[in-house]
């Protein structure tokens, strides 16, 4: 059985030393994996990873082509597009998406591509992968429970595809579902049952990211590999230890928020509700307060934009320095500055909030904790910067992307000191100047360090190479039109044109945009049909890429290169290595790069 | 048959890059991975330089070719102070900005890997790291400087003498109130509402409420500070004020405020513009249902004296619920500020 054979492993594992004794273990009590135990209900991480990877990829196509949609409205608001009835049916009537599939639309768009692909889709897909093979531990802490991670993100996939079919329709009252929009059906239709789903699903979502939180935690600090010190461990892993982390503080209060929601809606509480008069009739509810949903739901949601930027910041300094063949430049420094992102993570919600009223003296608080954040952010820019200046760059794709990663995130982050400081907020907030903001940041960004990690990982993945020619149109393509799709919104922003409107064409105050909205849907479609053309080369790869030859394709000195072309359940056939210097030795000494299972010379000093 | 054909298109695209991507790779192989490898950096590595030579010069463009269209002078006092936070932002983020992305991509163009020449083994350098660990936190530490400082001007208490409205949202419409000669707003309890005669809920044996009338415009000042009473009768709703730089949520049960003083009349702002459609208006900023884009009111500015001679010809809503209890007619439904040319009003209407 797998599970003994885990569990074998598992202790061999914990007890470091004696490992090394029972050396053979795992294999001896290895036997053949039926489908379902291997590729269904599989408790190896790397399959695991896979799922969520698949999974999330399936996600974004939905997340992705709902915005092309939608784009379609907002770049020809007065045509009809037959087809799209056909598709969309009375939500389209005539071929022309009708106002509540539109705030559908944009609500489904943001919470699948935030929650199911950029936090499941990134961090669940490399945590797996990566935190086992880069610490040198033969699985996670609890394989099973890693599995229930993944069946509960599934089954949270399952709630969330239902609402799309039922007849009101999904939830559609924005990706922050704000209360009492969304606590009333008499308010908006997509708050009728398509947000009980949303909320049930949700829930599981959270459920799953603890269950695969505290798994990650646990690993790191209790199966590294001997000699495989806190200080040794690459910076991949770091980011994935401080990502769980603040996704196990934050989750349970989104959680607690969730669940008074509920309440709301139908145990008659009045936990956000006050003084209504809705659809013709004054309701009951007294003395709740709307803003405290807000600030449950922003002690989460201001964390996730790291627990989404994080895990690709940290493989982005691992691919950026392999392929500089130079360490990444100021090693605790960037251990640091994740510790303060973590930190401060926690103490900036409310510049979220800046226009709800709240106390303006407050709100200076938030205003420097906020612009507190640009620090440690311009850390890890500059030794970026400096890790590939006197390097000796390989263009893989998977650098492109990490290169692309830098300039966005130095973008998106810049105009974070605009929206983060509230008098200059108090114009922009809910603008497109925001949508701009946060698109480049942990959008584009996150998808860049997304798809540098795919990439560079996918050889370890599946023993085999993505294609780079496709590789590399696929990385301008997308790194030119996510400039011109997004620069252009922080003109209409600053025009204070809102997010989320459905037509522009009534205001004498924004129309003038109506041409740069065209142009900038028309590069929606192009992007769009290109990144097409890398799930293409993704799964056309897996069975017919070009095979690996060499278990160590990119001369990188970390341990998941030091396991087989295709690891078993297990990951080394023999014992674990040690590991005895940091993972960043690249051209130290005249040597192209010393792997961390190398001892150090006699008179080679640690970095 | 266009779709189809255009379906049909996209896929030949598809087939022929992957017919390319294919064939290069094979030659790639034949060629040897180090000699491909090289031929890749020459290639990714000329459009690196080119990608942040043409992009400059984009940013440039769009900035020619957009600044016209972003509203031009702020029309409040207070915007004048947010104008100018956005120019010292603009100007120490647009340094930043430019400095890093040359130098990201000129290192990236510059060190790419060459026959003879070593990547410098360079793992950390306190000096370095100190420098620009001080040197942001100074940028930033004067950014929160000034930022804060005007914030707290713009949040301050209005002054005294300012005008006082009160805005109500509703899906999805605003419910504008003036409070009438005595100054003074009457109280209102939101079980008092009634859509025909008292649309936020006036309490009418508040004499206060006597005078207080209901405005399907906003109509303003100029030079005459306003406090705006914030508040919503059904969902988050948020007051755009885009032309004074300003706006502030509307949440029911939690009354807000926000007070700018106007610097043009419209009048002045069409001949500003050039735009004789020129107009003011209060655009719905939180999302809050299938209507939020329509969700629009107007605001005049004017001088004093049309300011006068307007209020003089309102009649106080007390009054005109009454005269339709008195004579059994249904009161004149407080038209709320429709806008007037929506096609698709009628779909939400429906709604």
């Amino acid at each position: 059985m797998s599970n003994e054979a885990t569990l074998h492993s598992h202790h061999e594992v914990t007890h470091g030393a004696a490992a090394h004794d029972h050396g053979n273990g795992h294999d001896e009590h290895h036997h053949e994996d039926s489908f379902i135990s291997k590729y269904v209900f599989s408790m190896d991480h790397k399959m695991i990873a896979k799922q969520f990877l698949i999974t999330g990829i399936i996600w974004a196509i939905v997340g992705a082509g709902f915005s092309v949609l939608f784009r379609l409205q907002l770049a020809f608001p007065d045509s009809t597009f037959p087809f799209l009835e056909s598709i969309l049916g009375h939500w389209a009537k005539g071929g022309r998406i009708t106002p509540e599939a539109y705030y559908a639309l944009v609500t489904m768009h943001g919470t699948i591509l935030v929650f199911f692909v950029l936090t499941a889709g990134l961090s669940g897909t490399f945590s797996n992968l990566l935190i086992p093979l880069q610490v040198g531990a033969r699985d996670m802490a609890s394989p099973f429970m890693n599995m229930l991670s993944y069946w509960f993100f599934f089954l949270a996939s399952i709630v969330m595809t239902c609402s799309l079919f039922v007849q009101t329709g999904p939830a559609s009252g924005g990706w922050t579902s704000y209360p009492p929009l969304s606590a009333l059906g008499d308010a908006s239709i997509g708050s009728k049952i398509g947000m009980d789903l949303w909320l049930t699903s949700m829930a599981l979502f959270v459920v799953s990211q603890l269950l695969g939180g505290l798994n990650y935690i646990s690993t790191i600090l209790n199966m590294r590999t001997k000699g495989m010190s806190m200080t040794k461990l690459p910076l991949t892993i770091w980011a994935f230890f401080f990502t769980a982390i603040l996704g196990v503080l934050s989750f349970p209060v989104l959680l607690s928020g969730f669940i008074l929601l509920l309440f709301d809606r139908h145990a008659g509480t009045s936990f956000y509700l006050s003084e209504l008069f809705v659809a013709g009739k004054a309701l009951s509810n007294e003395g709740g307060s709307a803003i405290l949903y807000q600030h449950l739901f922003w002690f989460l949601g201001h964390p996730e934009v790291y627990i989404i930027i994080l895990p690709a910041m940290g493989m982005v300094s691992e691919v950026l320095a392999i392929n500089s063949r130079k360490p990444i430049f100021g090693y605790l420094a960037m251990i640091g500055s994740l510790f303060a992102i973590a930190i401060l993570a926690f103490l900036v919600w409310a510049h979220h909030m800046f226009v709800t009223g709240l106390n303006p003296f407050l709100g200076a608080f938030f205003v420097l904790l906020t612009l507190l954040i640009a620090v440690p952010s311009a850390i890890k820019v500059f030794n970026w910067l400096t890790t590939i200046w006197k390097g000796s760059i390989r263009f893989t794709p998977g650098a492109l992307f990490s290169i692309g990663f830098v300039s966005t995130f130095i973008s998106g982050g810049l105009t974070g000191i605009w929206l983060g400081n509230s008098s200059i907020d108090i114009h922009l907030h809910d603008t497109y100047f925001v949508i701009a903001h946060f698109h480049i940041v942990m959008g584009v960004s996150a998808f860049f360090g997304m798809f540098a990690g795919i990439y560079h990982w996918f050889p370890k993945l599946y023993g085999r190479y993505l294609n780079g020619t496709l590789g590399y149109i696929h990385f301008w393509i997308t790194l030119v039109g996510a400039y011109c799709i997004f620069w252009p919104m922080h003109y209409e922003g600053m025009a204070g044109m809102p997010r989320r409107y459905y037509d522009y064409s009534n205001w004498e105050s924004f129309k003038q945009f109506a041409e740069l909205n065209k142009f900038i849907s028309i590069v929606v479609f192009i992007v769009f049909a290109t990144q097409l053309l890398f799930v293409f080369n993704f799964f056309y790869s897996i069975f017919k890429g070009r095979k690996l030859t060499t278990t160590n394709p990119w001369d990188a000195t970390t341990l998941e290169w030091t396991t087989p072309i295709h690891p078993g359940h297990g990951n080394w056939p023999g014992e674990i290595p040690e590991v005895h210097r940091w993972a960043y030795d690249y051209s130290k000494d005249g040597k192209d790069f010393i792997p961390q299972t190398v001892p150090l010379g006699p008179d080679e000093t640690a970095h | 048959m266009s779709g189809f054909l255009a379906v049909l298109v996209v896929v030949l695209i598809f087939i022929v890059i992957f017919q390319i991507a294919k064939a290069s790779e094979y030659v790639s192989i034949l060629k040897g991975e180090k000699k491909a490898r090289q031929q890749n950096n020459r290639i990714n590595g000329f459009l690196l330089i080119a990608f942040l030579v043409l992009g400059l010069i984009g940013v440039y463009y769009c900035n020619e070719l957009l600044k016209g269209k972003i509203l031009g002078e702020a029309a409040s006092e207070q915007g004048d102070s947010i104008d100018n936070m956005i120019m010292w932002t603009l100007v120490i983020t647009g340094i930043v900005f430019v400095i890093t992305q040359i130098l990201l991509f000129w290192f990236a163009f510059k060190y790419q890997e060459k026959e003879g020449q070593a990547a410098f083994y360079f793992p950390h350098n306190n000096k370095l790291e100190v420098i620009w660990t001080v040197i942001p936190a100074i940028a930033l530490t004067i950014l929160v400087a000034i930022g804060l400082r005007h914030w707290f001007a713009i949040t301050s208490e209005a002054p005294k003498d300012a005008m006082v409205v009160e805005i109500t949202g509703k899906q999805f419409n605003w419910l504008i109130r003036y409070p009438g000669k005595d100054g003074q707003l009457g109280s209102k309890f939101f079980k008092n509402i009634n859509d025909a005669t008292n649309p936020v809920g006036q309490d009418w044996d508040d004499n206060l409420n006597k005078d207080d009338f209901m405005a399907t415009e906003m109509h303003l000042v100029v030079g005459k500070p306003v406090k705006l009473i914030i508040g919503s009768r059904d969902v988050v709703h948020d007051v755009g004020l885009s032309h004074f730089r300003l706006k502030m949520d509307a949440v029911p049960g939690i009354p807000t405020t926000l007070w700018f003083t106007p610097k043009f009349t419209t009048t002045q702002m069409k001949d500003k513009t050039g735009n004789p459609d020129f107009v003011y208006e209060i655009s719905c900023d939180q999302m809050c249902g299938a209507g939020h884009y329509s969700m629009k009111a107007n605001i005049v500015v004017e001088t004093q004296q049309e300011f006068d001679a307007w209020v003089a010809k309102q009649k106080s809503q007390y009054a005109l619920a009454h005269e339709a209890e008195g004579s059994g007619k249904p009161a004149q439904p407080v038209a709320p500020a429709e806008p007037s040319k929506d096609s698709t009003q009628k779909a939400v209407a429906a709604l």
